[in-house]
């Protein structure tokens, strides 16, 4: 059970390292990829977190 | 270049109003959830029994602060790219504190510590170590309650009041409700004043763009005229510089934001690990709202917004934008949202100042009643303290010091983080590491004349100057945790490791008689 805080690292890995998404292009709603790349990790670390959070609640 | 405002009294008017409401329901937060305020449980913390809906809104409106709205949309309007750094480490965080925090309310719980000190001198038994966690977090929190002032004052200089007496309203009324209400207060106000913001941010996100050409426009306009400041910016970070000081800045950041006491009493408020837990995905609601906060700086910049500086980017954006009325909303949105974070900041100052240094110095005898009595004081001593600063310092002064503040609260990481896990440093070596992170952290802050990060040497790249005194501190307590090893065995633990897994909940008001000692 302990292993789903494993995903707990993915916002890490995908934010900590900013050579995959500093960058201009492909944009969204005129927002650069930069920008809206971070933006996106808001909602799916939330959902991350949540899933850890019913994964792990003991029943 | 704006340099000041000319008043503008509907918006004036329109944020006294919502300041009175505010005013009144602090002061009838005492009636709300009743306790009795003569203890430091209930006074300090709530009586431990927030459920998920006010945690959300007292973490969100206490994390998220009012000089957070000011200064992170000033610095992408400077810098560019290089002041986002707020989006990836607000959104890390709550991960981060997910894994720790559930740990520190269930041990704490159990043997009811209202602070983080309080933690370190029950695992560790060391009255040197909790002490220095409780130094530092007396140090990096008053100046951060000056800059929620600070805040405050920027709003008044864009609803073209001057003068000081303002801010001495504003801090009278602030300082009254935290006397009498206790945690309550915040709690009760948080609800007002996260309401206020979130309709701020969304007209403004969907109203702003409407006016200025639409996102790609905005973002045109910034990549334009970020390259030609005197210090020039970038819309996007380039260059393995930028993108290392960008990542260092954003996770030391987020492992410094929990160890601030005022997160400590917040999380220590709720009411079981599970309403921590929950929150930990509930509360990036939050980060969305900063993210969106950060654009209103390339906002102004499409708008052609000139200041005078940076800190007045957003009031003279939202006065330009808005309608009175309404930019009247958005300023009280701010002001109010500066009373949020300075009460529960006074508090935990209050808590720490009465658990760790009071008691343990002072009046070990201390009965229920004295102690929340003497932390009613410090919590006025605290923010008079505060206002000082800004009423006779340089508010560059307030702003250094703040950036000090979190490099001193990853200091104390060790102690407390490492501790929820494991005993295996010893105090002394724990001790010794906090000391060279604190001694070194300020000493490379104050050479580079208060630049965030540094060129390290050894690494080869700019980082964040806290996680260099981290690195340092751990190094120090791990090799002499390695060599005073033999004497680790007698140290005095009192927690014992099924104190932290455990699920449980607060249901009774604290006992009248405190079992620590």
């Amino acid at each position: 059970m302990r292993l789903w805080y494993v995903l707990l690292l993915l916002p890490l890995v995908g934010l900590l390292y900013p050579p995959i998404y500093a960058r201009e292009t492909p944009e969204l709603f005129g927002f650069p990829f930069f920008y809206w790349y971070q933006f996106a990790w808001v909602p799916v670390t939330a959902a991350l977190t949540y899933f850890v959070y019913r994964m792990t609640r003991p029943s | 270049m704006i340099e000041s405002f000319e008043p503008d009294w509907t918006a004036i008017v329109v944020c006294i109003l919502l300041f009175g409401l505010v005013t009144v329901l602090g002061f009838g937060a005492a009636r709300w959830k009743r306790g009795d305020l003569d203890l430091i449980d209930e006074w300090g913390l709530g009586g431990r029994r927030f459920g998920t809906v006010i945690t959300w809104f007292l973490l969100g409106g206490d994390l998220f602060t009012a000089y957070t709205f000011i200064a992170v949309p000033a610095l992408v309007f400077a810098i560019g790219a290089g002041g986002f750094f707020a989006l990836p480490y607000t959104i890390i965080v709550f991960p981060l504190v997910f894994l720790v925090m559930p740990r520190l309310w269930s041990v704490a719980s159990k043997h009811r510590y209202v602070t983080g000190a309080d933690f370190v001198k029950g695992r560790y038994g060391s009255r040197p170590l909790a002490t220095a966690v409780a130094f530092t977090g007396l140090l990096a929190t008053m100046p951060y309650i000056a800059l929620q002032l600070v805040g405050i004052e920027f709003v008044l200089k864009g609803l073209g009041i001057s003068g000081e007496w303002p801010l001495i309203v504003a801090f009278v009324v602030l300082a009254a409700f935290t006397y009498t209400s206790g945690l309550r207060a915040p709690a009760m106000i948080a609800l007002v004043k996260d309401s206020l913001i979130y309709l701020t941010v969304i007209v403004a996100v969907i109203y702003i763009p409407s006016k200025v050409g639409g996102f790609d426009n905005i973002f045109s306009a910034a990549a334009d005229a970020l390259p030609k400041r005197d210090k020039p910016g970038a819309l996007i970070p380039s260059g393995a510089d930028a993108q290392v000081a960008y990542a260092s800045l954003a996770l030391g950041s987020a492992m410094a934001l929990f160890l601030y006491p005022h997160a400590i009493t917040a999380v220590l408020s709720s009411r079981s690990q599970d309403v921590v837990r929950r929150n930990m995905s509930l509360l990036p609601a939050w980060t969305f709202l900063l993210g969106l906060m950060a654009l209103f700086g390339y906002m102004a910049i499409a708008a052609g917004i000139s200041v005078a500086e940076p800190n007045l980017t957003v009031p003279a954006l939202f006065r330009d934008m808005f309608p009175s009325w309404f930019f009247g909303v958005a300023c009280a949105a701010i002001a109010i949202g500066a009373l949020v974070p300075a009460a529960v900041m006074s508090i935990a100052a209050a808590n720490l100042f009465t658990r760790n240094v009071w008691r343990e110095f002072v009046r070990p005898n201390l009965s229920d009643r004295e102690e929340s009595q003497v932390a009613k004081i410090v919590s006025l001593v605290v923010k008079a303290g505060a206002l000082a600063f800004v009423l006779f310092l340089p508010t560059k002064f307030s702003i250094d010091l703040q950036l000090l503040g979190g490099v001193w609260m990853l200091q104390t990481l060790p102690a407390v983080v490492v501790g929820l896990y494991t005993r295996w440093l010893h105090g002394w070596a724990l001790l010794a590491g906090w000391l060279v992170g604190m001694v070194v952290g300020t000493w490379i802050a104050v050479s580079q004349e208060y630049t965030p990060v540094w060129d390290t040497p050894i690494v080869g790249a700019t980082v964040y100057t806290g996680l260099v005194a981290l690195a340092l501190n751990l190094a120090v307590a791990t090799v002499l945790s390695l060599l005073l090893g033999g004497r680790r065995a007698h140290a005095a633990d009192e927690t014992s490791p099924e104190d932290y897994d455990e699920l449980h909940e607060t249901r009774e008001p604290a006992p009248a008689i405190s079992p620590v000692a």
